[in-house]
């Protein structure tokens, strides 16, 4: 397989039993493949900036998102409130997985159910196409049945993963909620369930007040705030949760440069997502495996049997 | 409901960006009254962005750190010229510092760099007939500028500013503007959409094309429906990427939310129910 139009790396690694030529990766919703052709043309496919594609999250029905304004910009960062617009199942599969599938990275498709059937229903359709590589089940969302989010709580991870695992051999990342009071413990209790990996973190929640108004900014009150802000967060859970479980993990957070990258792999992490930066840089995580490949070469030590000129 | 690409009108008004952020050159800041206008170099750019695309713009250093420790986002402009030069596009911003990025932004000085992404988003396309009649109001005449540049002298321009300071950038159009200032300190004191309405009254096959603040673009809007002209309208909304990642500036149309970003920033008046939805303008 072509790796000449993904970003530079030192190596592939393995994730969870799928082989990537290399640890950068997007976070879900913050790069939209097929909305960059659009704007960029087949440019994006000769330069694709992440060793695996991860889809913006899809749910069973489809979603409009929420009412503007979404977005404030934040000390080092920004709050958004989006509210996971996509095409609903269906629509992911007609229009966006032929697309997605055309891009020469590994494809990670996120979802997300509000109840235990929902999510049967969409790691079941998704885990069935051989399109995809991986599935992300993302956790920050409250079960419509108990009222408790799926990540916040050990037993509710739990138990949404016991009841999917069984449905695909398609290996599922958890990726965890960092407003849970132990996410070290979450995690502990998504691998022992049968998850394969951990990818942490999501936005923490966090809000904006209209200065004019002293009112909720954001159009679904609330929001999550990403982007440097919340890189040292990220950091201290990533070494958290390595320290717990022995899965593999997808370490995020305010990643801007392969030193913030390599980071995160020092503190436990397998591969490294890039989100809010790629907002201000399309090509973000071209570069950022690019310095970080180039740091790895430096502080490795030479192979036995390389020459040493 | 509607993500991606719904209302994408038949022959898209777009010139694809190159991929990725580029730098460009500080060549010149220009003050015209109270706004200035920003130019840079960008020779890895193309050279025929449509008129109404736009530009992520972030000062290459000290972007942040400001008040609030902001800005931390680049910033949308459309560019309001092209000049054609052998070493490639030179492009106009025209900037009113009104935030932490805007304040940035006109401290440049010539020499210093530029973080740039785009041309992005759609265009104004060609009239399909009748005479174009181009409506500007405040920092908006910028986009209008580079449709006058393409359209030539067989266009229309009306143009409304708060005041002659602000009217400092009439100056640029190469056919003179006929001129509304809210203080009557230039041209008629009036609204621009006052201009709008006789222009409409003489010649009501015309094709509108404005961009300015919401309530100007509400009223055009409002005008251009009763009187069955078709109009092409450039908004305005906070963004993050530009290049439809994020998600974060949609607007409300008629076939649901659509990334302003993506679909826009120039949208048929005729897939909008109104101007002044939450947000608008920011």
């Amino acid at each position: 397989m072509r790796t000449d139009n993904l970003p530079p790396s030192a190596g592939p690694i393995d994730l969870c039993g799928v082989e990537l030529a290399g640890p950068i990766l997007n976070a879900s919703g913050t790069f939209d493949a097929i909305a960059a052709r659009r704007a960029f043309g087949d440019a994006v496919l000769e330069r694709f900036p992440f060793h695996a594609f991860v889809s913006k999250t899809v749910t069973l029905e489809p979603r409009a998102g929420n009412p503007p304004p979404r977005l404030w910009e934040a000390p080092a960062g920004l709050l958004n409130s989006i509210g996971l617009p996509n095409r609903g199942l269906e629509g992911f599969l007609r229009h966006d997985l032929p697309r997605l599938a055309e891009l020469p990275a590994p494809l990670v498709v996120s979802v997300m159910g509000f109840d235990g059937n929902e999510l049967e229903r969409l790691v079941g359709t998704v885990g069935a196409r051989p399109e995809v590589a991986l599935i992300e089940l993302n956790f920050s969302c409250p079960n419509v049945e108990t009222g408790l989010e799926m990540g916040a709580e050990p037993a509710e991870a739990a138990r949404a993963v016991a009841g999917v695992r069984a449905l695909t051999d398609t290996p599922l990342l958890v990726k965890l909620s960092p407003s849970a009071s132990d996410p070290p413990a979450v995690a502990a209790a998504a691998a022992d369930a049968g998850a394969d990996g951990i990818v942490l973190i999501n936005t923490l929640r966090a809000t904006a007040l209209d200065p004019r108004t002293r009112r909720p900014w954001l159009g679904g009150g609330g929001g999550g705030l990403s982007g440097p802000a919340v890189r040292a967060v990220a950091l201290g859970q990533v070494a958290g949760v390595a320290a717990r479980v022995a899965l593999p993990l997808i370490g995020m957070g305010g990643v801007a440069s392969g030193a913030h990258a390599a980071d995160l792999l020092a503190a436990g992490a397998r591969a490294v997502a890039v989100g809010t930066e790629s907002f201000r840089d399309p090509s973000a995580g071209y570069r950022i495996g690019d310095e970080l490949a180039e740091s790895l070469r430096r502080r490795s030590p030479p192979r036995p049997g390389a020459s040493s000129e | 409901m509607s993500t991606d690409g719904a209302i994408a009108p038949p022959a898209e008004a777009r010139t694809l960006a190159p991929f990725g952020r580029r730098r460009a050159r500080v060549a010149a800041v220009e003050e015209q009254g109270a706004y200035r206008v920003l130019w840079a170099c960008d020779p890895q750019g193309p050279p025929d962005p449509r008129p109404g695309q736009f530009y992520m713009l972030a000062a290459a250093a000290s972007w942040g750190g400001g008040e609030g420790e902001r800005p931390y986002l680049p910033r949308a402009f459309s560019h309001c010229r092209v000049v054609s030069e052998a070493s490639g596009p030179r492009l106009g911003f025209m900037l009113d510092a009104v935030g932490p990025g805007t304040e940035r932004l006109t401290d440049l000085r010539p020499g210093e760099d530029l973080w740039l992404v785009g041309p992005l988003g759609l265009g104004f396309r060609a009239p399909a007939r009748g005479r174009a009649l181009l409506v500007g109001g405040g920092i908006g005449a910028a986009p209008i500028l580079a449709l006058a540049d393409e359209l030539g002298p067989t266009a229309t321009v009306l143009l409304g500013f708060r005041s002659v300071a602000h009217a400092g950038v009439s100056s640029l159009f190469i056919a003179e503007p006929r001129l509304a200032t809210d203080d009557g300190s230039a041209g008629r004191h009036a609204l621009v959409t006052d201009l709008l309405h006789d222009e409409l009254d003489h010649d009501p096959a015309a094709t509108v094309f404005a961009c300015g603040p919401p309530p100007m673009l509400e009223a055009v809007r409002a005008l251009c429906a009763t009187r069955g002209v078709e109009a092409q309208l450039a908004l305005e909304s906070g963004m993050a990427c530009g290049y439809g990642a994020c998600f974060g500036c949609v607007v409300p149309t008629r076939s649901g939310f659509v990334r302003l970003c993506l679909d826009g920033p120039v949208l048929d008046a005729a897939e909008l129910e109104t101007l002044l939805f939450a947000g608008a303008g920011h």
